[in-house]
């Protein structure tokens, strides 16, 4: 039996999930939703954990659904990477459940929670589906799955403005996965295969096509807008605005950091022997669409009122760093983007998780409502300093290992432009996170303001969880970097 | 000449690129939302007959063992564009139940109104 299931764990990473998902809505009861929603997430975190592990001993799997080898079936192959990503989406998806029960229960209508809860177990397993999947085609259904997941938990929002948000991310979420399978189409048209692996060995053969760049052209454009790449950004700012807390934390941790990977997967493993970087000039596109990421949409963050939406600006100009690091093409480049989309997961959704807390006890995250609440809730604006810090880049924080591998790597390249973009975008995130401090640290809370109180504990642990491991990451990065290698080795296996 | 001789061969690629770019340019021109989805729609149908169309061989007929056909069409990627047309299809639903749901709250489906409404919400 154990040795059955151990067989089997690359296929119970998805199938779990996806199980869990109608059983939520069969039981109907928040609580008991919550409790098998919690229940899941944890097992998979197990699952994932114990496959990294495989993974880091005797290599990469190999699992063929339902017995049919591929081609011509569909494989699961977890190498470091997808190891890596799938542990990234379970910690934060294990995170988050604990925290979302009071959060939930404060933001969601009672008779909705127990969709919420099915809605999150279909995110997970798209999610989860998108990093193990070794298959063009099926990770575009699991992109599909993942995607109008999220969309649905958006609507959830209590302002009417989710509603529009969840309808304009819809539109361009379909546009986008759309492009996704145009480019799918091309490239099956002149290799016959969809398997990512021989993909990258019958590529070369025809590399003078025209169709298969056309095909790369589509597929970046089209993860591009999953992802977010500015100018392709227009849906997020809304969406994280207007969703639950919740459903923000773990959308920023995880929705746009898989389709990253979806994007170095296909750039890297399957166009890896095309010399995409070398002839098509990918790189220095990328290059420069990061840069205006990192630094357009940080000085935009400094002018948002409402907390929820500086961040989520802020996320974009943290997908510019971690496309400047696709964009380097070398190991070192792409293992400091790897490191800076975990530590970024972790920061993001720990800041997030703080907003949650006071969007609890006040009922709003516009900057000028959270005056004094460094000292009304000083466990959760302590976090959001530290979160804050991260972002920044400071030293001791994972923010800064991931930025300093960033700098060594645009040196290497001699990118002048890229590293003065790295520092000027760090300027402007101490702005941005000043003026959050500013408020809730230096002003005082209205005399005629309600009394406010600290978050309960099952949010606080959650969210100091992910802070603190961002700040062990940050004192302690041997760990991540060694795997963060691994895996850019792994993706970039083909050009070398 | 060749376009005719050669039905359907590129002459549908022409439909699919002319129907992409309908759908495409509905999507962003339109301000009705429900015009928009069935932008998207036009969009989506477009890389289904695009799909459909480079499984087809010339002379193949269907993938069935019979006596007398040695030349089929490949049927991967019809079997593939079954499986976008239900991720279309359940697309269409949910922006359609958004739709619904932006009525009832805005009292349009208009988009510039609903962006005038919401800025000074």
């Amino acid at each position: 039996m154990a040795a059955l299931v151990s067989s089997h764990l690359p296929a119970l990473q998805v199938v779990l999930a996806l199980l869990a998902a109608p059983v939520c809505l069969l039981l109907r009861r928040p609580n008991a939703s919550w409790a098998v929603a919690t229940a899941i997430t944890w097992t998979l975190l197990a699952v994932s954990i114990a496959l990294l592990e495989r993974v880091l001993q005797s290599g990469t799997i190999i699992y063929a659904l339902g017995g049919w080898p591929a081609p011509w079936g569909i494989e699961y192959r977890i190498d470091l990477a997808n190891a890596f990503m799938l542990v990234i989406v379970t910690v934060i998806g294990s995170a988050v459940m604990p925290y979302a029960r009071a959060s939930v229960e404060a933001e969601i209508p009672v008779e909705r929670i127990y969709l919420f809860y099915c809605m999150y177990l279909l995110n997970l397993a798209g999610l989860l589906g998108i990093a193990i999947t070794g298959d063009v085609f099926n990770l575009f259904v699991f992109l599909e799955i993942s995607s109008l997941s999220s969309y649905v938990m958006i609507s959830l929002g209590r302002e009417r403005s989710a509603l529009t948000a969840a309808y304009r991310y819809l539109i361009m979420g379909t546009i986008g996965a759309t492009f996704y399978i145009i480019g799918v189409g091309m490239m099956y048209m002149v290799s016959g295969s969809l398997n990512m692996a021989d993909l990258a060995s019958l590529l070369p053969d025809v590399g003078g096509s025209r169709t298969v760049m056309v095909a790369l052209a589509f597929i970046t454009v089209g993860l591009g807008l999953k992802l977010a790449l500015v100018p392709l950004h227009m849906w997020l700012p809304n969406a994280y605005t207007h969703a639950p807390s919740v459903v923000s934390v773990f959308l920023a941790g995880t929705g746009t950091k898989i389709a990253v990977y979806a994007m170095m997967r296909i750039i890297f493993t399957v166009y890896g022997g095309m010399g995409v970087f070398d002839d098509f000039g990918l790189g220095e596109m990328l290059m420069a669409l990061g840069i205006i990421a990192m630094i357009g949409a940080s000085a935009v963050a400094i002018y948002q009122d409402n907390a929820k939406r500086l961040l989520a600006y802020s996320s974009l100009a943290q997908i510019g760093y971690i496309v400047l690091g696709i964009s380097m093409a070398s190991v070192f480049g792409l293992a400091a983007g790897i490191v800076h989309l975990f530590n970024h997961a972790l920061i993001k959704a720990g800041l997030f998780m703080a907003l949650g807390c006071i969007f609890l006890r006040i009922g709003s995250v516009k900057i000028e409502d959270m005056k004094g609440l460094g000292k009304a809730m000083p466990v959760t604006m302590a976090a959001f300093v530290a979160g804050g810090f991260g972002l920044i880049g400071v030293p001791l924080t994972a923010g800064f290992i991931s930025k300093w591998y960033l700098l060594q790597a645009a040196i290497e390249k001699g990118w002048w432009l890229a590293i003065i973009a790295l520092l000027i975008s760090s300027l402007l995130a101490i702005i941005y996170v000043w003026r959050v401090v500013e408020a809730a640290y230096f002003q005082d809370r209205d005399k005629k303001a309600p009394a406010v109180s600290e978050a309960p504990v099952s949010m606080l642990v959650p969210m100091w969880v992910l802070i603190g491991a961002s700040i062990y990451f940050g004192i302690n990065a041997t760990m991540t970097m060694d795997v963060a290698i691994g895996a850019a080795e792994a993706l970039i296996g083909g050009i070398q | 000449m060749d376009v005719i001789n050669g039905f359907p061969g590129l002459m549908n690629y022409w439909i699919v690129v002319f129907l992409m770019m309908t759908g495409f340019y509905i999507v962003i021109a339109q301000d009705n939302l429900v015009k928009k989805i069935v932008g998207l729609n036009i969009f989506q149908v477009s890389v289904f007959v695009f799909y459909i169309t480079m499984g087809k061989i010339k002379g193949g007929t269907a993938p069935i063992l019979a006596d007398g056909t040695e030349i089929y069409s490949n049927p991967l990627p019809h079997v593939l564009i079954l499986t976008a047309i239900v991720v279309g299809v359940a697309t269409t639903a949910l922006g359609l139940a958004f739709v619904v749901r932006i009525r009832d709250a805005f009292g349009t489906i208009e988009d510039d109104e609903i962006q005038a409404m919401e800025n000074e919400d």
